[in-house]
């Protein structure tokens, strides 16, 4: 479990982050939604440590950020597999190369074992037969694969992914979200996906917290969203006349 | 004082690139492949430059100097210590400021952009370290050959020049060579060419590393990065050359 208490963070001055807090289980899906410069990708990195929080805790599993030495924050980081926006795959690498490289840095293994490794997260990922290709010759819902395998084949106790399914159709973002969620449950991971797809919001949110203007402003799992009268989220969800309708049925429907 | 905080940032950047490796299989293969990029694909427009530019300082210099009263292994003597002094250690570095400079910017810049650095960072390893410290050994270790293949075909050139154009004769030309000759004078080149190496590596590094935005300031960076080498490379020079020669 991550908990969030009271996260601030700004930078040059200008707060993006005004004193967030959440809890995020094991092995649920979390995300987190919000408009465009609502503070989403700085809180994941916050999460993360990319951005160091200017107040505020994280708590992993027990272990507060800010208490952490860097031998803790070191092992944390092992523990951590992040899923990027463009996949951030090392593209002078071929796939195998990518899934292998947290095994090559952090573990002692044979390079047999972490071929075996490496081929069986990709072929969780329904990615056989890929290995020697490069970056460049996938496609995009493909390097999102390579991205996941990538981001599980050290067993991470926490994945993180910012906007998972950006950029992708609707039917390879929908396998992308439930290739999250399955692995998710099968490892027992906290997931947190950042995003603002509403596809994955009705597909996979377990736990959805919205973020405006670097506040959480609601939270809640995907049934309480169609019955929230939360005008910001209701705004900002049902913005399509496709959700309004969606919606509209779950209501008519369980009224 | 914005300059004076960009020092400060590279200094600071040195620190975290000049730590153990994290695993040292893993560094080995990037200090290999490092070597390949940078210095051996390097080896060709050397090659081709110092040929031709050896060449031209031997006719030039015979071209100028038509007093029958001066011997002719005067332009031997001339072109082996234009070469071995400026030509092979400063002007190469300088082709390879441009050449290694924007790729190494480039290649850093792009990561950055794209979020590897960030997905380096996020497995909890040292970016700047695994970056930077291969390309550093790498031009260090391999740019010494690369400058003395440049002297060694530079005077070659001229010696190929001189005896196709008739201008001088290959016996005074070697003659000339052979003429007064201090070892001192490979050292003072080799130890410029070693603090070339190093601000070749780590400049256009700082760059790269250090870019915000997309593919347009990449670019802008790779421009900034070759010309700060080159500004780097030519006051070094200066200095180098009053410290060891004067």
């Amino acid at each position: 479990m991550i908990e969030v208490k009271s996260l601030h963070k700004g930078f040059n001055g200008n707060e993006i982050l005004k004193g967030i807090s959440a809890k995020f289980e094991t092995g649920k899906t979390n995300l987190i939604i919000g408009q465009s410069g609502s503070g989403k990708t700085v809180f994941l990195k916050s999460l993360i440590g990319l951005h160091t929080p200017e107040k505020g805790t994280i708590e992993f599993d027990g272990r507060v950020n800010i208490e952490m030495d860097s031998d803790e924050r070191r092992q944390l980081r092992q523990e951590i597999g992040m899923v990027f926006q463009g996949s951030a795959l090392f593209d002078s690498q071929t796939v195998e190369e990518n899934v292998m490289f947290p095994l090559k840095m952090f573990t002692k293994q044979p390079d047999k074992e972490m071929l075996e490794r490496a081929n069986f997260v990709l072929k969780r990922v329904d990615l056989v037969g890929s290995n020697k290709k490069y970056v460049a010759e996938l496609s995009g819902g493909m390097q999102k694969r390579v991205a996941i395998a990538r981001a599980i084949v050290m067993n991470p106790k926490y994945l993180f992914c910012d906007e998972p399914n950006s950029g992708l159709d609707p039917q390879t973002a929908i396998l992308i979200d439930n290739l999250i969620k399955e692995i998710t449950e099968e490892y027992q991971i906290t997931t947190i996906i950042n995003t603002h797809d509403m596809n994955s919001v009705m597909e996979i949110g377990e736990k959805i917290i919205f973020l405006k203007n670097g506040k959480k402003a609601w939270e809640g799992s995907k049934e309480e969203i169609f019955k929230t009268d939360n005008e910001a989220v209701v705004n900002f969800v049902y913005s399509s006349n496709l959700f309004k309708k969606v919606r509209e049925a779950y209501l008519n429907k369980t009224n | 004082m914005n300059y004076l905080q960009e020092i400060g940032k590279y200094f600071l950047m040195l620190k975290l690139v000049f730590r153990k490796p994290q695993r040292a299989r893993v560094f080995k293969e990037a200090l290999t492949r490092e070597i390949e990029e940078l210095g051996i694909k390097s080896i060709g427009i050397i090659a081709f430059i110092s040929f031709f530019i050896g060449g031209v300082i031997a006719l030039q210099t015979a071209l100028n100097l038509n007093n029958p009263l001066i011997p002719k292994s005067l332009i031997g003597f001339a072109a082996k210590r234009s070469i071995i002094l400026e030509f092979a250690p400063t002007f190469c570095s300088i082709i390879l400021a441009g050449k290694v400079g924007s790729y190494i910017t480039s290649s850093i810049g792009t990561m950055r952009v794209t979020e590897q650095i960030d997905a380096l960072e996020v497995m909890g390893i040292n970016s700047l370290n695994y970056l930077v410290l291969p390309k550093i050994i790498a031009t260090v270790l391999f740019y010494p050959f690369l400058i003395t293949l440049g002297m060694v075909l530079g005077i070659f050139g001229g010696w190929v020049a001189g005896t196709l154009t008739g201008l001088f004769s290959g016996t005074d030309y070697i003659e000339g060579l052979q003429t007064d000759f201090d070892p001192y004078l490979i050292q003072y080149s080799i130890i410029k060419t070693l603090v070339f190496a190093f601000i070749i590596a780590t400049v256009p590094s700082f760059h790269g590393y250090y870019v915000k935005g997309g593919s347009l300031e990449v670019g802008k960076a790779s421009t900034q990065s070759v010309v700060w080498t080159t500004v780097l490379i030519v006051i070094t020079n200066y200095l180098l050359t009053q410290m060891l020669l004067t």
